[in-house]
């Protein structure tokens, strides 16, 4: 085949015009893309509100196709379960028996909690839940890592709020529209969570690589105290997250650096919560109330 | 009827609707581009942007059709599902349709091989570019391994989509 016909106008001047003038918009616009780039540098979310549309647009579609989704993709778990379902059987059975143990040591063990706190006139406000919604699509042709959830501004949901899964923490809202919200995810990039080992409670810091793993650098100096199989949970140094939330586990150690992957997939949780931003808040008893905070006392709330 | 094909020769004289003739294309775009609304938790960038691969595939086979500033409306629409910062696409696709219209004449033979060179180049350049501008605006750092699977099979879809391109196409004019 030949090449296509050229698309100079020839000797007519309005064509030749219009040519130029499309060009000239086209440049122009480019430049403007640019600029919006530099300015989303300095203000990431500056331009959420122009998401609005679309996102409440899609989200009746994306949500009604997850239902179905949702159906198809466990299909492959039911067929699964009937394979060797006897001795599976057999040992989930004494996997409850064995926890049931745990599950009363483990209440008398929150009882007893309870019960020091009072002592220390700790008040442990537990309404960190605000409620529990789907996520219902993702940026799978980006390189960012965020997902849209199923709830936003008229629900209760603002930016900044953390949001977990049974298994673990799946990231932060970043923007809200009216019925939908944006989350970062743990994956991303410009996440980074405070986290701490679980034996040994050395803290580190976790940051998204792009690509369904985590780096996570130790804080303390020396040699990297991380090996494979280690436990990572939020500190609940700095806020937003509450402390203890299950982070992700460490897989290879190489360096100073540990990776780490992620417990909670987002992919497979079926709901996820969102949780109020965590403070560290004491709150004390009254005759000490009259006399002003001081800084020592919040870092007394962590401790359980 | 011998040839099933030749069932439209009846309407000969008639012309399909403007909106037809001029909507179609955009809203295949647009609807190439709400492809990220399907309910997919992606780990890593594994999506083909399928609204650049629709523009692309229209405009090498319809030179005719758009001129350069059609990349800045379909773009815009794209930046806001793509979950990229708004004005990453607008920028690109719109460099990527200037750079075609400039290199198109400087190749002496066009053909299919041709057409899929042109835009496994400017698949390239849009997802290296989208990786660049989500680094520069806080994204991880560039690792073009993590868009690189990618890159393989948007380029490898390209061919698909021209072939479902060119049988609207065929839709689009026919009255």
């Amino acid at each position: 085949m030949a090449r296509p016909p050229s698309r100079r106008p020839g000797h007519n001047r309005k064509a030749q015009y219009s040519l130029f003038a499309s060009y000239v918009v086209a440049v122009t616009g480019a430049v403007v893309g640019l600029l919006l780039v530099v300015v989303a540098i300095f203000d990431p979310t500056g331009f959420a509100a122009i998401r609005a549309g679309t996102a409440e647009l899609t989200r009746p579609v994306s949500t009604g196709l997850r239902h179905m989704v949702g159906g198809v993709a466990s299909i492959d778990e039911v067929l699964a379960a009937y394979w060797r379902a006897g001795s599976q059987n057999v040992a989930l059975r004494r996997q409850v028996e064995a926890d049931r143990n745990r599950i009363i040591e483990a209440k008398g063990i929150a009882q007893e909690n309870a019960r020091l706190k009072k002592l220390l006139k700790l008040v442990d406000e537990d309404q960190s839940e605000l409620l529990a919604a789907r996520l219902i699509s993702s940026s799978a042709s980006s390189a960012r890592r965020f997902a849209r959830l199923n709830a936003g501004n008229w629900q209760g949901v603002k930016a900044g709020m953390p949001v977990r899964a049974p298994e673990g923490l799946i990231g932060r809202v970043f923007t809200t529209t009216p019925n939908t919200a944006e989350v970062l995810l743990l994956t991303d990039g410009s996440n980074i969570v405070p986290v701490r080992r679980t034996n040994g409670n050395i803290p580190a810091i976790s940051t998204g690589l792009g690509d369904g793993t985590l780096e996570i650098r130790a804080l303390s100096a020396g040699r990297n105290p991380f090996k494979p199989g280690d436990l990572l949970v939020t500190s609940g140094i700095g806020g937003i997250y509450q402390p203890n939330i299950p982070v992700a586990v460490v897989v290879r150690v190489q360096g100073e650096i540990a990776y780490g992957v992620p417990l909670a997939n987002p992919s497979r949780v079926d709901a996820v919560v969102v949780e109020r931003a965590f403070e560290q808040v004491v709150t004390r008893s009254e005759a000490e109330a009259a006399a002003p905070l001081e800084g020592p006392a919040a870092d007394d709330a962590t401790a359980p | 009827m011998i040839d099933r094909h030749l069932h439209h020769a009846t309407k000969l004289g008639r012309h399909p609707s403007n909106f037809r003739l001029n909507g179609t294309p955009v809203i295949t775009v647009l609807l190439g581009s709400m492809v990220t609304a399907l309910p997919v938790i992606a780990q890593f960038p594994s999506m083909p942007p399928f609204g650049l691969l629709i523009l692309l595939a229209w405009r090498l086979m319809r030179p005719e059709l758009w001129r350069a500033w059609i990349g800045l409306p379909l773009a815009l629409f794209d930046d806001m599902l793509s979950g990229q910062p708004i004005g990453s696409a607008m920028c690109l696709w719109t460099l990527m349709l200037i750079g075609i219209d400039a290199v198109e004449h400087r190749m002496v033979w066009r053909g299919y091989r041709q057409d899929w060179l042109i835009a496994a180049v400017a698949i390239i350049f849009c997802l290296a570019g989208g990786a660049f501008f989500v680094h520069i605006t806080g994204g991880a750092p560039i690792k073009l391994i993590l868009v690189a699977p990618q890159m393989l099979w948007t380029i490898l879809l390209f061919p698909y989509i021209v072939r479902q391109c060119a049988g609207i196409d065929r839709w689009r004019v026919m009255a």
